[in-house]
């Protein structure tokens, strides 16, 4: 009994252990916020014809190497 | 929807968490970089399918979802230094030790199968629910529950009781870990 309650401890802090990783390495990438590349793609296109358009220019260039 | 100036900055106010989720997939900040970038565009081309007042975090990360899973990981495959790359990504080097624990992390991460570990990401740190988490994967809630909980056990059974493979066979690690074999 005593083994098996040491073992419910143990597996307890693991978890969270494992979860404070996983969520530590999500948000060092959330705090770098928005690049510029982003901002910028976002403000420039103007409906969904110009980004179906850009996906197009993208796969060509994709299929050309 | 027509694509307002409010969508544009609701969109935009994805982006971090975006870039996080494909981060954590592809382990690789370039490539992640690049699906964000044809996430957007892809959203973008598509807004006229986005429902408003629906859940747009929900809706994007479906789409990237999907890019990672359908095409992109066939297109991309040269052989790449993945935790090396991520580290670049970093804004602040962590310390040799943090490091050192945060590359094993990356590592274990990488060797649970893929349904498993974008289960365990949304979850356990994009914060979806598990009702969100199963639509994006389109799967039922309680096939996301079970991988999460498998990619639980998993994680646990490479980062802290590996040693035990020393002693004795797997029977030891399940002993270990309290065995959530669902």
């Amino acid at each position: 009994m005593k083994e098996a309650k040491k073992q419910g401890g143990l597996n307890a802090e693991i978890q969270s252990r494992i979860g404070h990783q996983l969520r530590a390495m999500y948000d060092d990438v959330v705090r770098q916020g928005v690049p510029d590349r982003f901002a910028e793609l976002i403000r420039k296109l103007d409906g969904p014809e110009a980004a179906a358009a850009q996906i197009d220019e993208t796969a060509k260039n994709d299929g050309r190497d | 929807m027509p694509l307002t100036d409010s969508l544009r900055d609701d969109i935009l106010a994805s982006v971090p968490s975006l870039r996080a989720f494909a981060i954590s997939l592809s382990g690789n900040g370039d490539r992640a970089d690049d699906l964000v970038q044809e996430t957007l565009l892809r959203a973008i081309a598509n807004i006229d399918s986005f429902q408003p007042g629906s859940n747009l975090p929900a809706w994007l990360f479906t789409i990237l979802r999907n890019l990672f899973r359908s095409d992109y990981r066939k297109r991309r495959r040269e052989v790449e230094d993945a935790e090396g790359n991520y580290a670049k990504t970093l804004k602040t080097q962590p310390s040799q030790n943090a490091h050192l624990e945060f590359e094993e992390f990356r590592t274990a991460l990488d060797k649970l199968p893929q349904d498993q570990r974008e289960a365990l990401i949304l979850v356990g740190a994009s914060g979806f629910s598990y009702e969100d988490a199963a639509a994006i994967c389109g799967c039922a809630v309680g096939t996301i529950k079970s991988r999460v909980n498998r990619a639980r056990s998993k994680l646990s059974a490479l980062l802290y009781v590996e040693g035990a493979e020393d002693f004795g066979p797997d029977e030891t690690v399940r002993a270990v870990i309290g065995g959530n074999g669902g």
